[in-house]
């Protein structure tokens, strides 16, 4: 089975330098771009390879980059992006990557950037990945030496300067035209979409934004083509995911497997099976904006498609186990909470909506809930959804509350009949 | 007034960007790793300095969470809350810790040593619980593990 994406980490230990990288035959795939293709062949090569965001919304990667008007005038700035704030509850793989090989995504970024003829590129960081920040900047540093980044990048005549920026915190800035507006320095509220970024990004120009892992699959795209992407996958959507799971499994952790890998054999198999003396009740399959799936969906194959079929989202891949042990509606406080707080106030159903969720939820956890708050939740979760918001946050807050309450109704009417969480 | 290490250092961030106004975030981050906060005086000479309201760059201080509007300790020690952690027990650590330093989140001892702060998903869910103290990731904590991690922070 390949893994290219993680072959070369070897977790705990530094990152991957660039010695090590160009002898396992890194920035070949650049070199080989820069020689021997057109921007839009790239761009043409991976739409072919039906590469997927792995961000989370699942959107086709090369037809993002060919909405970029390519009018031929090279005075015109463009931008790329990469968006590395990684702040969802349960998510922890772009971390993974950024550590491991940080020149994968460098050479990654670099082909990018020429296919969409961006000379100028930005790696939006998390504040928290204080380890990651020290890799990357010493890896661009070793780029910058080496010619592959600079003016006239090995003398192809393609320039590209590449900035780490580290943000100051806050999730809402992982949604792509909030990250916008936060590397231009203001609040980091999103922006009415149409125009797209592609047209009307950074600072008003063509901008594309792609997530860590996304970008690090284009050097092994090009270097090996559409066809065998493609054969990665066991659903032939495309490609290896990097899957994690947390919470009370035996061996939490993240693994690259084919995409569409099922939820039992990465429970089971990969995970260890949940800790002894508890019993699996639910999970998010990729972190916490996305629905809960139960028992009778552990067969479901992990990809963009087949989980949206079965009610939820792949989202980044890493699930969040509910045991026996934990109590749901604390588990779905938890999580409504972390929405309200980070939700930047835009729009009314997010900033009022949240709020009220999460002190319906308090009071049922607490005992003092009434009966009526499970219809005014599911409500809200309604309200909430998509169509009535500026971005996805309160849609996805909604998501593991609608289906909360679906699945562990049982367990909401018991915390208010019973005026106290069974749990605690 | 803003030092001349500070000015230095924000002119530097302007630089690479399109007009001053931009540089807003870094100029709030660079006056807090000098003075550990962001005072009322400093959002003015920002403001000042970035040709921008007051409004403005407080509007931005206050929209960011690592950006502090108040003096916090020597070391602020931050735990993660978020779902991953609470399945794996972040509120006993947290009683813990409120217990042995006296303070719940949001406060500071009164010798000034440590703040204690929430803070969202540190991205290290399959090593749950996890907490940073000023820039030091650390995760799989114990009562015991926190107890000597405690006295490395003076």
């Amino acid at each position: 089975m390949e893994i290219p994406l993680t072959k070369n980490i070897k977790p705990g230990l530094v990152a991957y330098n660039l010695e090590d990288y160009r002898r396992d035959s890194g920035y070949s795939s650049l070199l080989k771009v820069l020689k021997n293709m057109s921007p839009a062949e790239v761009t043409n090569l991976v739409k072919a390879s039906n590469l997927l965001g792995r961000g989370g919304a699942g959107f086709p990667t090369g037809v993002k980059w060919s909405l970029i008007p390519m009018d031929g005038d090279r005075s015109k700035q463009k931008y790329l992006i990469c968006n590395a704030d990684e702040m969802e509850p349960g998510a922890f793989k772009d971390r993974y990557l950024l550590e491991g090989n940080p020149h994968q995504l460098i050479e990654g970024m670099i082909i990018s950037a020429y296919a969409i003829q961006a000379s100028k590129a930005y790696i939006f960081l998390r504040w928290a990945y204080k380890k990651a920040e020290a890799g990357l900047r010493k890896a661009i540093d070793e780029a910058y030496k080496a010619g592959y980044l600079g003016k006239n990048i090995l003398g192809s005549g393609f320039d590209l300067d590449l900035y780490v920026h580290s943000s100051a915190g806050r999730y809402i800035c992982g949604e792509e035209t909030a990250l916008l507006n936060s590397l231009e320095g203001k609040r980091a509220v999103p922006r009415t979409k149409p125009p797209f970024p592609a047209i009307s990004g950074l600072f008003g120009k063509p901008t594309v934004v792609n997530n860590v892992e996304t970008l690090s699959w284009i050097s092994h795209i090009i270097e090996n083509g559409a066809d065998w992407f493609k054969g990665l996958s066991l659903t032939g959507t495309g490609g290896t995911k990097l899957y994690g799971a947390s919470g009370r499994v035996k061996k939490p952790g993240i693994w690259e497997l084919p995409l569409g890998t099922t939820m039992r054999e990465l429970l089971e198999d990969h995970a260890g099976g949940m800790v002894d003396g508890h019993r699996f009740r639910g999970a998010l399959p990729g972190g916490i904006s996305t629905d809960f799936l139960i028992e009778e969906h552990l067969d479901v194959k992990m990809d963009f498609s087949t989980v949206a079929a079965a009610g939820s989202r792949l989202g980044t891949g890493t699930m969040i186990i509910l045991d026996d042990k934990t109590c749901p509606v604390a588990f779905i406080h938890n999580v409504e909470r972390f929405f309200a707080l980070e939700s930047c106030g835009w729009c009314t159903p997010c900033r009022e909506g949240l709020p009220w969720v999460e002190k319906m939820l308090a009071s049922i956890e607490d005992g003092s809930g009434k009966m009526e708050y499970i219809d005014l939740l599911k409500f809200n979760a309604k309200y909430m959804g998509p169509g009535n918001t500026f971005c996805a946050h309160a849609p996805g807050a909604a998501e593991p509350l609608q289906s909360g309450l679906k699945y562990f109704h049982d367990d909401f009417v018991k915390h208010i009949t019973d005026k106290k969480c069974p749990w605690r | 007034m803003l030092s001349e290490e500070e000015l230095k250092e924000i002119q530097e961030e302007i630089k690479q960007y399109p007009y001053p106004a931009v540089a807003c975030i870094d100029a709030l981050k660079i006056v807090q790793h000098h003075r550990g906060w962001v005072s009322d005086e400093s959002v003015k000479d920002i403001a000042q300095l970035l040709s921008i309201s007051n409004e403005e760059v407080d509007g931005v201080a206050t929209f960011y969470s690592r950006i502090y509007r108040k003096p916090v300790g020597r070391n602020v020690i931050l735990i993660c809350d978020s779902v991953s952690c609470m399945i794996m027990g972040y509120e006993s650590l947290y009683e813990h810790i409120s217990k042995k330093l006296g303070i719940r989140f949001g406060g500071t001892t009164s010798d000034g040593r440590f703040t204690l702060l929430p803070i969202s998903c540190l991205g290290d869910c399959d090593n749950a619980p996890a907490l940073m103290i000023n820039n030091d990731h650390f995760n799989r904590i114990t009562v015991e593990k926190i107890d000597e991690l405690l006295k490395r922070y003076k």
